[in-house]
């Protein structure tokens, strides 16, 4: 599903040159369910903004379910976030003024979906997560784990076949918390593959793998750097 | 997606309603000034014939003496009484009209109207027809009635309903001068948007109430307005021989050949004229189309240029204006354009949703601007300028502003766009 090999970035300022990558070397198998764990500023985060094609890499290569994107323009990269991926963000990032319906259909637009398909995938999409009720709410409206809940409506609502997802947990209290894992796992369990970035160890250890990255270099933490090996069964790929 | 772009431009001016409002009326004002100001620009240069204007010329000679000489000069506007009347009888061209200002006394019969002095002109048949001079009632005098100097009279729809209370009155007699005149033809309403075939006698002023044959005006020894050069003394400057220029002459050419053998006829006529010893010069003769002579006379006021471009300037201002503001507003929304990057939105997608939305305070800043327009317009209209009732909103202009408005402000909205579709979607989502 994702493959990347020796993948560096390099930020580079007049007078300094930050190294967030160094050589990253990683495959995620379709279906899996990781972990990537990594202090503040270790480069998990670039890592996850290289993985969903929001920024570019310096060196390397990286497919994307075997799409080479290294060389691929912005339309080609944004139709490949817009179909294959799914966000969900530690802070949510709903648009204010859009209600929840709305918000859901963001990514559709982009699609170029007919409005009878729209519909139906927004009203499933928030029906998975418990929210068709309140589809015509407003975010302010909503507690932050129904927020998330709405979030991940939207990163699902395209039937991604890869969900990214940054602290998804790390703004909730500990029962949102848990909703938001189950359902994740629950996504997981119906075929998506799931990256999420997490400071959480105890989130870490529910992944199927866990990824560490340390001064942006990458390590399986029971094999160690650079090697990624599966440590628990992946679910079963999707049809 | 256009309609999609459209819908999130309301909810984004919802949003910030103060600000959306500033940059609306930026426009409109921009907007509302410049049409103001562009449309009496484009009245008062308008065609005042079309279909026809190409048609119609208007004959300079040089019939001055050598007093003053330069090689290469303009001859003079007007001519003489005598050339006038000779190229009239020659009957060179498919029509031809002879003309002057001029102002005369009318005493109506009614008891409850005094004596008035009315804007006349003394001209001859074909200035009817030339010029497509609708008729209420009648029609023009005939040439026979140049040639024998008839009373006759043609009268517009306004002095008609003035002295009579009707337009019916073709075979009444109205006396001018104290000398009555026939009537045979009542004009319509009938207002060229430039005095254009007598510049002398104010370039925007309204056609005149009295028209008489010019033969006539002379035996009747009727008033002369207008401006009249003479380059020689003379006792009576109106005479026919009087070495003075008070006479304008316009002809009509359906052709390019026949424009140029017109123009071939008034030079062997400056020649004739010269060999007799009437003319002094090298023949130098004009013949310039009804255009041509607009654009040389340069009939639009040049405060009414400036006033255009002191408009299009303001609305420059107002457009940098645009450009701040909505540089703050996308900016602001970087967070935002940064969740539909991720969320699969291309630059040219988020160029083409923040150009709509700019355009959209574009449409609603012209549809405010043509308000101010017609409001503008108005202000005009109470000015005391000739032109004064001739500046209005028609269609083409009215199409003009919305297209403007909607124009400036995809231009203003260019940089901002530009800008905003630059939005690095990881540092926005990261500073979230």
């Amino acid at each position: 599903m994702l493959q990347m090999k020796d993948v560096s970035k390099v930020y580079r300022t007049e007078m300094v040159e930050t190294h967030a990558l160094r050589d990253l070397t990683l495959h995620v198998r379709e279906g899996e369910f990781v972990a990537v764990t990594g202090p503040s500023g270790s480069g998990k985060t670039t890592f996850l903004n290289i993985a969903g094609l929001l920024e570019e890499l310096t060196r390397g290569d990286y497919k994307l379910d075997g799409v080479d994107v290294k060389n691929l323009g912005d339309r080609a990269r944004s139709r490949l976030r817009n179909e294959k991926i799914g966000f969900v963000f530690q802070s949510f990032n709903l648009i204010p003024d859009l209600n929840l319906f709305d918000n859901v259909d963001v990514p559709l637009r982009y699609r170029g979906l007919g409005r009878g398909d729209r519909l139906r995938r927004i009203e499933s999409a928030l029906e998975r997560v418990g929210l068709k009720s309140r589809m015509r709410h407003y975010p302010a409206e909503l507690s932050g784990g129904q927020q998330q809940r709405v979030a991940i409506a939207r990163a699902i609502a395209g039937d991604p076949r890869l969900l990214l997802a940054d602290e998804p947990t790390g703004n909730l209290d500990s029962q949102m918390a848990r909703e938001v894992m189950e359902l994740l796992e629950e996504l997981n369990a119906q075929g998506t593959t799931v990256v999420i970035v997490t400071h959480d160890a105890e989130l870490a250890a529910r992944a199927q793998r866990n990824i560490h990255i340390v001064d942006g270099i990458a390590a399986d933490l029971e094999h160690g750097p650079a090697l990624v090996r599966p440590t628990r069964t992946a679910a079963q790929p999707r049809a | 997606m256009l309609g999609y772009y459209f819908d999130l431009a309301i909810r984004s001016f919802r949003r910030n309603v103060a600000m959306t409002v500033l940059m609306v009326l930026a426009i409109a004002f921009g907007v509302g000034a410049s049409m103001t100001t562009l449309t009496v620009l484009y009245v008062l240069s308008g065609d005042p014939m079309p279909g026809k204007s190409q048609d119609l010329y208007y004959v300079q000679l040089d019939a001055r003496d050598l007093e003053g000489f330069e090689p290469g000069e303009e001859p003079q506007d007007q001519l003489p009484r005598a050339d006038a009347e000779a190229l009239l009888r020659a009957r060179r061209a498919d029509r031809q009209a002879m003309m002057t200002g001029g102002s005369a006394a009318i005493e109506p019969e009614r008891a409850d109207l005094d004596p008035f002095f009315a804007r006349s002109r003394w001209t001859s048949a074909d200035f009817f027809s030339m010029f497509r001079v609708p008729f209420a009632a009648g029609s023009a005098w005939s040439a026979d009635d140049d040639t024998t100097a008839a009373r006759v009279a043609v009268i517009s729809r306004e002095l008609a309903e003035k002295l009579f209370g009707a337009v019916e009155v073709v075979g009444k007699t109205v006396r001018v001068d104290g000398n009555e005149l026939r009537i045979v033809g009542v004009i319509d309403r009938w207002r060229p948007v430039s005095h254009f075939y007598d510049l002398n006698t104010g370039t925007y002023s309204a056609p005149e109430q009295l028209f008489v044959p010019f033969s006539t005006s002379r035996d009747l020894e009727l008033e002369h307005t207008g401006s009249m050069n003479c380059w020689n003394i003379a006792e009576d400057p109106r005479a026919l021989g009087a070495p003075c220029e008070w006479i304008q002459f316009w002809v009509e050419l359906d052709s390019r050949d026949e424009a140029a053998a017109y123009r071939d006829f008034l030079v062997s006529y400056s020649e004739e004229q010269r060999a007799a010893g009437r003319f002094q010069r090298e023949p130098n003769v004009r013949l310039s189309s009804l255009t041509q002579w607009l654009a040389h006379k340069e009939v639009v006021p040049d405060d009414v240029r400036l006033q255009t471009w002191l408009a299009l300037g303001f609305l420059l201002v107002c457009l940098v204006n645009t450009v701040g503001l909505l540089l703050t507003k996308f900016t602001r929304r970087s967070s935002e354009i940064g969740v539909r990057r991720a969320l699969g939105a291309s630059k040219r997608t988020i160029f083409a949703q923040l150009l709509v939305e700019a355009g959209t305070i574009g449409l609603a800043g012209g549809i405010l601007g043509l308000g101010l327009a017609w409001l503008g317009l108005w202000a005009v209209e109470h000015q005391p300028t000739p032109y004064a009732g001739l500046a209005k909103l028609d269609l083409a202009m009215l199409v003009t502003t919305i297209v403007l408005a909607i124009v400036s402000s995809l231009l203003a909205g260019l940089v901002p766009a530009w800008r905003g579709c630059q939005v690095t979607p990881a540092i926005q989502l990261k500073s979230l």
